[in-house]
């Protein structure tokens, strides 16, 4: 295992080098990598802002019933896969994203092709917007909280006891928050506008950390990697998939999902109409949705599949549903005025 | 060529009841499609409308001009109804602030919200425009909210919508055209009840018609009881005729023969005697051809109107038999007569069945030599009885039997002897009128066989 993702971080980093010179691609490329034997005659590309890792398991036994098919699996941010849509009308069959809102406007704007099968009219009805964009995973945006607090102080359940908190240990927590930067970082930005949406109590927690000269990330990973080395007492809105696989609960900290209300990401995945292959895409699709594929994502990848029961049971979990009130915080002055008022609260001199 | 027949009543009624039904389904259908859309098409412009309103009440003024904050129930409350697309586009004095710079608009509408069906991109939008001004720095601001959402919940409406009216005009149509047939079919019972009472009528039946019809029927009604007097009369004046013309051709010709038979007794010139036999012979011709005119006449007139009964075969044979012993006697000719001691009951005219016996024996007396044998037989068959007339005469020549039961139409063998050659047409038209049959053979050794079928009650 080991030796071989070094091999295939070693071709990535190569291919990285390879493609802007030979301009392939505009948009900017994390990480590329193909599966599959080199005599494949078809080949799904999968443009993608989720880690190579963590869709190893599902693309391996994907390909395993399908020997003839090569899977070309491309990394890269938010905005730059969109980009690749929207702009660049990049040849791949598929778009995975967890910016749900940018997902919504390409399918909004017709650049997704229609696809319908007994494993897409299985999903609830917030996990898929028409026959155009499908869900696949749900996560919930955790607050992580070290260990080193916890052993001073109770655990908050909710915005206001968090806000509390803050407020009243002022000493423990100034300099070692994070929090996902909205301008830079598309879920972030979700992120943001939904906790805005959902509650008065967001910009009063965005006053206090703001007070507490907070750390402002573009991603997940590095959150939860700063809290585990102890440099951040908290961590407000993970994604908490990678959070919970990464953190040790009894030596390094605790995931929390907040009783008031915590939003669930979903994951969605679209057909490109400059895909190549539009039908190997809608086949992945129907194995992703599949019960042995949903068997298979909850067991190896860490990305829990949409699971409305799951929700039903869990009342605080909101799943942001697609639809086209995602698109509201996509207006460009929506997104100023609030990106305005974010820095105004958050960056106090 | 036969004339196209007119087509029924009842199915013209019928027809014309189908056309107006299938021209009010169409109307139907087109009806509660239009007001289905219409009312689907102010639906979503509420809704659109709504949206629009939220954004424009969202909107301020602020530092740097307009701050329009589309609210997020703006876009929701669209995606709450249906899962169409949507598009927007905020204009301040005609130039695009945000939102789809492409998007189509209608022309400002005044207060209220204007609203236009436009082609956009891969697809069709309906589109809202809604006016609002702002005041920013003591000046008015023209601020223009443009929203359009695609019309798939609306096409599946109208679709959904469409099958109901298809639906509720097909069943309207059946309904229709089933009760149009029942309103046919009462309309036109007195037209058959009095074509019913008109044809139920006897032969000899020349009543006016008196039978209640509506008034439409009333011309008809008393056209064809005009047409029944007229009929009357004129069947009167024939029946006075034959009778007339019986009398007045057998009463002379009967007192010519007695005459010449005086005359003949009384005269001893062999000349004279010759002449006489001669004249003689030629009265009793034309006696014989005036009375099978007259049958003949009687047999055509009375087919076409026959006077049904029951009538014993067993006895009218044997009483023709009888009535023609005389002149078989004359000749020494011994007639036979067998199977006439069961009755044979069959429903006819007996007028008519008297008639054709009466022929059959007269012909097989006259073609048969002095000293022959005449069999007359009645039999039962199958359904059926038959009487055969045997004789040991010259038999039919080389003629078929059918072509002899032709009106005027004589052997080619039997010059010799007086005849019209009216008689085996007149058995063969009384066996057709009573659904019979009539053949003529060759016997074998000489002599015709003459059969007439009738069919039993």
């Amino acid at each position: 295992m080991r030796p071989a993702r070094t091999a295939a971080n070693l071709i990535a980093a190569l291919l990285a080098l390879v493609a802007p010179l030979t301009g392939a691609t505009a948009y900017e490329v994390e990480e590329e990598r193909r599966f599959g034997t080199p005599e494949a005659d078809r080949e799904l590309h999968i443009l993608s802002t989720t880690d190579t890792e963590h869709f190893q398991p599902l693309i391996e036994a994907f390909l395993a019933t399908r020997p003839n098919v090569a899977l070309i699996y491309t990394v890269a941010s938010s905005t730059e896969t969109y980009k690749a849509v929207a702009e660049e009308a990049a040849p791949v069959d598929l778009v995975i994203s967890s910016a749900m809102d940018l997902q919504m406007k390409l399918a909004n704007d017709g650049l997704a092709l229609p696809h319908r099968s007994d494993a897409t009219l299985s999903l609830p009805d917030w996990a898929r917007w028409r026959d155009h964009l499908f869900a696949f995973a749900q996560e919930p945006a955790v607050t992580l909280l070290s260990r080193r607090v916890l052993d001073q102080l109770p655990a908050p359940q909710t915005r206001q006891e968090l806000i509390a908190l803050l407020r009243d240990n002022p000493a423990l927590f100034r300099g070692r928050i994070g929090t996902y930067d909205p301008r830079s970082s598309g879920t972030g930005y979700l992120f943001a506008t939904q906790d805005a949406r959902q509650s008065q109590a967001y910009w009063r927690l965005v006053q206090v950390m703001g007070g507490l000269q907070p750390r402002i990330y573009c991603c997940s990973g590095q959150m939860i990697a700063d809290l585990k080395a102890g440099d951040l007492m908290m961590a407000y809105n993970v994604t908490g998939s990678y959070a919970a696989a990464q953190l040790d609960p009894d030596r390094e900290g605790l995931v929390i999902a907040l009783q008031d209300y915590t939003n669930v990401l979903l994951r969605s995945v679209l057909i490109p109409p400059t895909a190549r292959d539009p039908d190997l895409g809608r086949a992945f699709i129907d194995y992703l949705l599949s019960p042995a594929g949903r068997a298979l994502q909850a067991e190896r990848t860490g990305l829990p599949p949409i699971d409305g029961a799951a929700l039903g049971q869990a009342p605080h979990l909101h799943p942001i549903a697609l639809g086209p009130g995602l698109l509201v915080y996509l207006d460009q002055i929506k997104r100023q005025n609030f990106l305005r008022e974010w820095t105004d609260a958050m960056i106090q001199p | 060529m036969a004339a196209r027949r007119p087509m029924s009543l009842r199915r013209r009624l019928f027809l014309q009841m189908l056309g107006v039904a299938a021209v009010l389904s169409v109307a139907l259908y087109l009806t509660v499609r239009t007001v289905a859309e219409r009312a689907a098409e102010a639906t979503q412009d509420n809704i659109l409308a709504a949206s629009a309103t939220a954004i424009a009440e969202a909107a301020r003024a602020a530092d740097q001009g307009i701050l329009v904050d589309i609210p997020y129930a703006a876009f929701a409350m669209l995606g709450a109804v249906s899962e169409d697309r949507v598009f927007y586009r905020i204009l301040a004095n005609d130039e695009t602030i945000t939102g789809y710079e492409d998007l189509p608009m209608p022309g400002p509408g005044g207060a209220g919200p204007a609203y236009l069906t436009s082609p956009y991109r891969d697809t069709v939008v309906r589109i809202v425009r809604l006016n609002r001004q702002l005041p920013v720095d003591g000046r008015p601001v023209d601020l223009g909210i443009v929203v359009a959402q695609t019309r798939l919940a609306q096409d599946a409406i109208a679709r959904r919508v469409a099958n109901v009216a298809a639906g509720l005009g097909i069943g309207f149509f059946l309904l229709a055209g089933l009760l149009g047939g029942l309103a046919a079919q009462s309309t036109l019972r007195p037209l058959r009840r009095l074509a019913g009472a008109v044809s139920r009528r006897g032969p000899s039946d020349l009543r006016p018609v008196d039978h209640s019809a509506p008034s439409e029927l009333q011309p008809l009604l008393s056209a064809l009881n005009g047409f029944i007097g007229r009929l009357r009369a004129a069947l009167d004046r024939t029946e006075t005729l034959i009778a007339e013309a019986a009398h007045h051709v057998r009463t002379p010709l009967a007192t010519v023969r007695i005459q010449t038979e005086i005359a003949l007794r009384n005269t001893d010139d062999d000349a004279t005697r010759r002449t006489l036999r001669a004249v003689i012979r030629a009265v009793e011709e034309s006696a014989r051809s005036a009375g099978q005119l007259l049958d003949h006449a009687m047999v055509s007139y009375r087919s076409d109107h026959m006077d049904r009964g029951p009538v014993d075969l067993a006895r009218r044979l044997s009483e023709m038999v009888h009535s023609v012993t005389p002149a078989a006697d004359l000749r020494d000719i011994d007639l036979h007569l067998s199977g006439v001691d069961q009755p044979a009951a069959i429903t006819g005219d007996e007028v008519l069945i008297d008639a054709a016996l009466r022929n059959l024996l007269d012909n097989a007396v006259k073609y048969s030599p002095a000293d022959a044998r005449i069999e007359a037989a009645l039999a039962p068959g199958d359904g059926w009885f038959w009487i055969e007339i045997r004789d040991r005469g010259r038999g039919i020549g080389e003629a078929g039997g059918a072509e002899l039961a032709t009106r005027f139409r004589r052997g080619a063998n039997v010059g010799d002897i007086v005849g019209s050659g009216l008689g085996l047409s007149i058995v063969e038209e009384v066996a057709r009128a009573h659904g019979g049959r009539f053949s003529l053979e060759n016997r074998e050794g000489g002599g015709t066989c003459a059969r007439l079928e009738l069919p039993r009650t």
